[in-house]
């Protein structure tokens, strides 16, 4: 057992920090930091920075344009990027399809979409939920029929994140009705511009526009779109959620709250002197950042475990990630929403331009409460975390 | 960065698992309970033999030195068989002190017996208003001439009764709650002057509550600084609390374990409770808790290698948050999904719920390290 990060590790780490110091904007930065939604523009001119770099697509094999970190590298570098912070990058494009491409999909697909995805010449959205689909995925309704060389498709999605910005989506379909629900499913890619496809925003608890529905009505997707076999698809959807296990924890985003929080309350007062010396206030955050601390080590056994022994099999610790990773993002915002009290009254609708100076420091705070009640629900609900628990790591 | 054990840990712990495998069980635990003192000589000897006792010990002290994991290996196998014998007292307290603050004439007048299992001890610190401050100490050790008399009350002192010799926190000078003038001093158990009352511990365990009256012992008898000796406690009382958090995730280990086995072979309205989900989500929680609480324990491990004491003392502060948060969790619900049996003495899952509950009110509670926290400016 040996918890010190290596020579080179601590260089790299600093390495990649001095690379965000010197080519994050800032402007991109401090919307970051208050909890502001960055425009598509911001988005992609990160993006095309961070590619540019060869750190656009950094967990993908060699040949396709990755870096052969280690999973200890990746942790320093996800970590960095989540506190400095950074905008992540696109994950329905470089964490979802991406990895099933290359792993599935044939030459002409690989060469075809690889290279556009690690650069965002496409925005790629994730077509899996539907109204009657969220936790029960595989009873997906959303049909594609084979009509010559043609996909015809008919359905509804939901949930879509960002599909406003979308070029391109993946989807699930159901390819074979007669089959048993999980065999009868297929993936397959095709362009958000095409005919019959309408995209109508949910507008969520926060007031933002992150999700959307996206219907489909006849629309005509040519066969070749399929990504490896026809009816396989909920295996490739499998691989695709099993993908990512430890950035999930976010650790580094709860770590970048929390100097938020401190900052904050070191100058809101209460009772005449700052928050931050309120000693009931103090201890929920010491307790917060204890839990978070314990986080980051159940995440490096995860990391190191892979390191040493690859990522065959998932060590147990992992299925803690997501429940402990979205309980604390939780708990910091409430913390966050503590520190300004009354001050996160105020609605600010129009609150992304930044147009309503009064409203500089409590902006985004009472909306990024309500908006991350959202990472207990998504990516398999932390319910549905618990089943898994039972039954694959405690054999219930 | 790896959490794995080297080879020589895994066979160490291959060979606490099996001696204790062997020699403990739960039926042989009572028959040891009832021996004198509430543990078992020949069960001492036994972990002696296998060089237990020795680990920590520096090699030209006659030990292995070994470190942190090692007693982390050891502890958390102790905490899964429920083990009575002394080795918190002896080997990481006693030993401790030794090691970090003993002369070589001290280490070579005790260091033997306790390696080769002939000596135990006993740590005398808890005062009747002390709580868990260290340097809240009313005990007196007046000098005269080259000797010290000591004077006072101690209170729950693990293995008091068996103990051949006791460790004391006492005060050379300044008042109650003074930081300086705490000293540590080595005690035969029978010089004049001490008595002693015994009793059973609600985990099982055995302490006893110590008065000192005149007890003189000479200069010799002070470990390190007797005018300044707090740094030296706090030093071995975090080796102690890290010792504390691996017994407690041994004993979660096998509560998670008992209460999964029992709730999969428990059969009510025709099926086993198991397969109802509200207990499976509970017993998944009791995972996340377990292994939230092994990543703290880990940390402690580490942290008692820390070279900054203050840095240390945080670090080992939020695993014992962590564990008392995890263990309180861990420990009722193992009753609760047990029933009504989880009720009974019979069953063992209650002993392992009474042990951790006696865990976390030892060397400060999840309040009083949460506050050491905080007081330090947290982790971020």
């Amino acid at each position: 057992m040996d918890l010190a990060f290596t020579k080179e590790e601590i260089a790299f780490r600093e390495e990649v920090r001095q690379f965000f110091r010197d080519n994050v904007p800032p402007e991109t930065r401090r919307k970051l930091v208050e909890g502001r939604h960055l425009s598509k523009d911001e988005m992609i001119t990160w993006w095309r920075i961070l590619n540019k770099k060869g750190w656009g697509v950094s967990h993908w094999p060699k040949e396709y344009g990755g870096t052969g970190w280690s999973s200890v590298q990746h942790y320093i570098f996800n970590e960095e990027l989540q506190s400095y912070p950074a905008p992540a990058p696109l994950a329905f494009g470089v964490s979802m399809v991406g990895p099933v491409i290359y792993t599935f999909g044939n030459e002409k697909q690989k060469k075809e979409y690889l290279p556009r995805i690690a650069n965002v010449d496409d925005w790629w959205c994730q077509g899996f939920s539907e109204p009657g689909s969220g936790s029960d995925l595989a009873s997906l309704k959303t049909k594609a029929e084979r009509k010559g060389d043609k996909w015809i498709i008919n359905g509804q999605k939901t949930w879509t994140t960002l599909a406003q910005h979308a070029d391109m989506i993946f989807c699930l379909c159901r390819t074979d009705p007669t089959a048993k629900k999980q065999t009868g499913i297929s993936f397959i890619v095709f362009s958000m511009k095409s005919k019959g496809v309408t995209v109508r925003p949910i507008q969520t608890i926060d007031g933002g526009h992150e999700v959307n529905e996206v219907f489909f009505d006849d629309v005509e997707v040519p066969y070749e779109n399929l990504i490896g076999e026809e009816n396989k698809g909920w295996d490739y959807a499998k691989f695709l959620l099993g993908n990512e296990r430890t950035g999930i924890a976010r650790v580094g985003v709860s770590k970048e709250r929390i100097r938020r929080i401190k900052d904050l309350a070191s100058k809101v007062e209460s009772n005449g002197k700052p928050i931050l010396l309120d000693p009931a206030f103090r201890e929920k955050l010491a307790a917060c950042e204890i839990e978070l601390k314990a986080l980051e080590l159940t995440q490096l056994r995860v990391v190191a475990d892979e390191s040493k022994h690859g990522k065959g099999k998932p060590n147990p610790a992992s299925s803690v990630l997501k429940i402990k990773g979205s309980e604390i993002q939780q708990t910091t915002t409430e913390l966050l929403m503590e520190v300004i009290g009354p001050f996160a009254a105020p609605y600010d609708v129009h609150g992304d331009d930044g147009s309503n100076e009064a409203m500089e420091w409590t902006a985004q705070i009472a909306p990024s409460y309500f908006n991350n009640r959202k990472v207990s629900i998504y990516g398999g609900s932390n319910e549905i975390q618990r089943n898994i628990i039972a039954k694959a790591v405690l054999g219930l | 960065m790896d959490f794995d054990l080297s080879e020589e840990q895994r066979l160490l712990k291959d060979s606490v698992d099996g001696l204790l495998t062997d020699s403990y069980d739960f039926d042989a635990r009572k028959k040891y309970m009832k021996e004198k003192g509430g543990w078992s000589k020949a069960v001492w000897s036994k972990l002696a033999e296998q060089g237990l006792l020795g680990l920590p010990f520096a090699e030209a002290d006659g030990g292995f030195g070994a470190g942190g994991v090692e007693t982390m290996i050891v502890m958390e196998a102790l905490g899964k068989a429920l083990v009575l014998e002394p080795y918190l007292a002896t080997v990481v307290i006693a030993g401790g002190f030794l090691r970090h603050g003993g002369s070589d004439a001290q280490k070579a007048a005790h260091v033997p017996g306790i390696i080769d299992g002939s000596k135990t001890f006993a740590f005398a610190q808890l005062e009747k208003n002390s709580r868990y401050d260290l340097h809240d100490v009313t005990t007196t050790a007046k000098k005269k001439g080259d000797a010290y008399v000591i004077d006072g009350e101690k209170f729950v002192v693990l293995n008091g009764e068996n103990a051949d010799a006791l460790i004391v926190t006492a005060r050379t000078k300044g008042d109650r709650r003074d930081k300086s003038g705490v000293g540590v001093f080595l005690v035969p158990s029978d010089a004049k002057g001490i008595t002693k009352k015994s009793y059973p511990t609600q985990d099982g365990l055995h302490a006893a509550d110590i008065t000192f009256t005149g007890v003189e012992v000479d200069g010799s008898a002070a470990i390190g600084n007797p005018e300044d000796g707090l740094a030296l406690i706090e030093r071995v009382v975090d080796d102690a609390r890290g010792a504390l958090c691996a017994e407690a995730v041994g004993l979660m280990d096998e509560s998670l374990k008992e209460t999964v086995e029992y709730i999969k072979t428990r059969k009510q309205f025709g099926v086993p409770i198991g397969t109802f989900q509200s207990l499976q989500h509970r017993a998944s929680d009791m995972f996340v808790a377990v292994e939230q609480a092994r990543s703290m324990s880990m940390f402690a491990t580490m942290a008692s290698e820390f070279e900054d004491a203050k840095e240390r003392a945080k670090a080992i502060a939020a695993a014992k948050v962590q564990i008392g948060k995890s263990l309180k969790f861990v420990g009722q619900q193992s009753i609760q999904l047990h029933g009504g049996i989880g009720m009974t003495m019979e069953a063992k899952i209650g002993h392992y719920f009474k042990r951790l509950t006696m865990i976390e009110n030892t060397f400060g509670d999840t309040d009083y390290h949460l506050r050491r926290v905080t007081d330090a400016g947290g982790l971020v």
